[in-house]
């Protein structure tokens, strides 16, 4: 049984304990709560550097506290607080880094409403839970046999075929049908590698319908997609020792990513709204009648400074995006203010919740729309690596990871 | 017999000088323990489900975070039911604490706005404050006989 360490304010008053609760039992882990002194309590800026007016805040710094002094007493920390507290924030922030810089415990760091639901959860806890259980796996470095990956995907699904570390056949279908699509994929893959279904030794899915398709074509792993994502993406742009970060703008969520020696350290998995995702680039290259292929060329010949666009919620988005129009902008300007909008989300709400550490891997569809890598470079003021194949990065994760479980 | 709202809401010094004083104490254990021991909900350790957050909106506007508008959905209609406020500022969480300080501050502010007969006293720090301490809320809720 894996030991999660809450460290928490407000979710009992929330009524969500029992939700964060379920989420864990759900992937086989336990939440615990370190046992501190009311002297840790009182004293917590002596040991932890801050002291806030709110009493359960200082409790869960005593918490941390306790745990970096005795790491045996949890495999993973959670930290949550209440969405829209800015005191909560604050803390919460502090106590992920202060566990990092002091300890190797993987970290998840959540802010909640009463709205929040085991199944909101259960990826992020899943993705916890194998970072803690999982360590010898996700260090493998590389890929041995004949195996598969498939990332059954929100917008798409993607499968690879690989032998002996190296990727022979790729296949990237439309979501559609959740099977169908990840037969079609996986078969164009196959065929693209000239390898029969029955050759493979072993197959890994990943993505939201890793467990329905895992089952359909009798998968050996089926992994939540961000230890799988960031696998692949250490791997795929050669960063598998050190540090790293993954940046992961999908159609329906986005992931951040810290990997230390291929690892997840801490990541956040959000989207409050499809303005922050791969659907606003799709309407956007949709409203310009341009190809989403294209978007990104045609964002690189334009500056975002020129259009007022913020596509916090997707609906805004698109009125600032057809007022911009009407009023004349250049669709060059537009199509990079579209990238830098996207770009600011990621980096305001998930990228303050990692640490961002160099290479900065960017990965998934939405990294070859090349307006948003460059988007993304500016913002953090950093270079970002897209790597070959970054669109395949889960199935590339997958194919990786299974291979591990193929041998002994 | 008067209902007295104590703040800290949660403090069983406070409540225990007001029930010697033959007054009603209205404080969270209270409101807890009707939670605790209301049948046929699950959501331990105190029984607070998502619906209660939602009670929180008579105090607290949609945009105040979930964990002050749940304690405000106890701590609010205990303000609403109280009669008398007995309130005590600058303790530490030893004194008492519902653990957000945010939450503290609008109660206090819903306490002081409703305009009951109330007394605010700082926390004593010392014997001699200890003593002045007793006196005065003793007198207070004598007064409100």
């Amino acid at each position: 049984m894996i030991r999660i360490a809450q460290l928490s304010c407000g979710a009992e008053y929330s009524g969500v304990q029992r939700e964060l609760e379920k989420a864990a039992e759900a992937v086989g882990a336990r939440l615990i709560f370190p046992e501190v002194a009311l002297d840790d309590v009182l004293n917590v800026e002596s040991r932890f550097g801050i002291e806030v007016p709110s009493g359960d805040l200082n409790l869960a710094m005593a918490r941390a506290t306790r745990l970096v002094e005795n790491p045996d007493l949890a495999d993973a920390v959670f930290v949550c607080t209440c969405f829209r507290c800015a005191e909560g924030a604050i803390v919460r922030g502090e106590v992920r880094r202060f566990i990092h810089s002091h300890s190797r415990l993987p970290v998840l760091t959540y802010s909640f409403t009463e709205r929040t639901t085991s199944d909101t959860l259960l990826t992020r806890m899943e993705a916890l839970v194998t970072t803690a259980k999982m360590k010898g796996l996700l260090a493998r470095e590389k890929q041995t046999g004949l195996t598969a990956g498939i990332d059954s995907g929100s917008t798409t699904t993607k499968a690879v075929i690989m032998r002996d570390n190296e990727i022979i056949g790729t296949g990237w279908v439309p979501t559609t049908e959740v099977l169908k699509s990840a037969d079609a994929a996986l078969e164009a893959a196959l065929t693209e590698a000239k390898v029969k279904r029955e050759e493979l030794e072993g197959i890994g899915t990943t993505g939201y319908g890793r467990f329905l398709v895992g089952k359909h074509v009798n998968a050996r792993l089926m992994q939540e997609e961000i230890t799988v994502n960031s696998k692949g993406a250490v791997f795929l742009a050669d960063a598998q020792r050190g540090a790293a970060t993954v940046i992961d703008i999908g159609g329906m969520d986005n992931k951040a990513i810290s990997v230390q020696d291929g690892i997840p350290g801490g990541f956040t998995m959000g989207g409050i709204c499809a303005g922050a995702s791969g659907r606003f680039l799709e309407l956007t290259a949709r409203r310009l009648g341009v190809n989403i292929t294209e978007l990104g060329k045609l964002a690189l010949k334009g500056f975002h400074e020129n259009v007022t666009m913020n596509s916090y919620c997707i609906v805004f988005g698109t009125q600032s995006l057809v007022n911009s129009l009407s009023k004349g902008s250049r669709p060059e300007d537009v199509a990079m203010a579209a990238c830098h909008s996207v770009a600011e989300q990621v980096f305001e709400q998930q990228l303050q919740e990692v640490e961002v550490k160099q290479p900065v891997i960017m990965v998934g569809g939405t990294s070859l729309i090349e307006g948003l890598p460059k988007a993304m470079e500016n913002l953090l003021g950093l270079p970002v690596i897209v790597p070959r194949y970054a669109q395949y990065i889960g199935a590339v994760g997958a194919a990786l990871l299974v291979s591990g479980l193929l041998e002994g | 017999m008067v209902k007295v709202i104590v703040f800290p809401p949660t403090s069983t010094i406070l409540a225990d000088m007001v029930e010697r004083m033959g007054h009603t104490p209205l404080v969270m254990s209270g409101e807890i323990r009707k939670k605790v021991n209301t049948p046929s909900l699950e959501s331990p350790p105190l029984n607070i489900t998502p619906e209660d957050p939602k009670k929180g909106l008579r105090y607290a506007a949609v945009d105040v975070p979930s964990g002050i508008r749940g304690r405000m959905s106890m701590i609010g209609p205990m303000i609403d039911e109280a009669e008398a406020a007995l309130v005590v500022k600058d303790g530490n969480c030893l004194v008492g604490c519902t653990g957000c300080a945010r939450t503290n501050e609008l109660a206090r502010l819903l306490i002081k706005v409703k305009g009951i007969p109330q007394i605010e006293l700082k926390y004593p720090t010392s014997d001699a404050e200890a003593r002045r301490f007793v006196h005065d809320i003793r007198t207070f809720l004598e007064g409100l006989r």
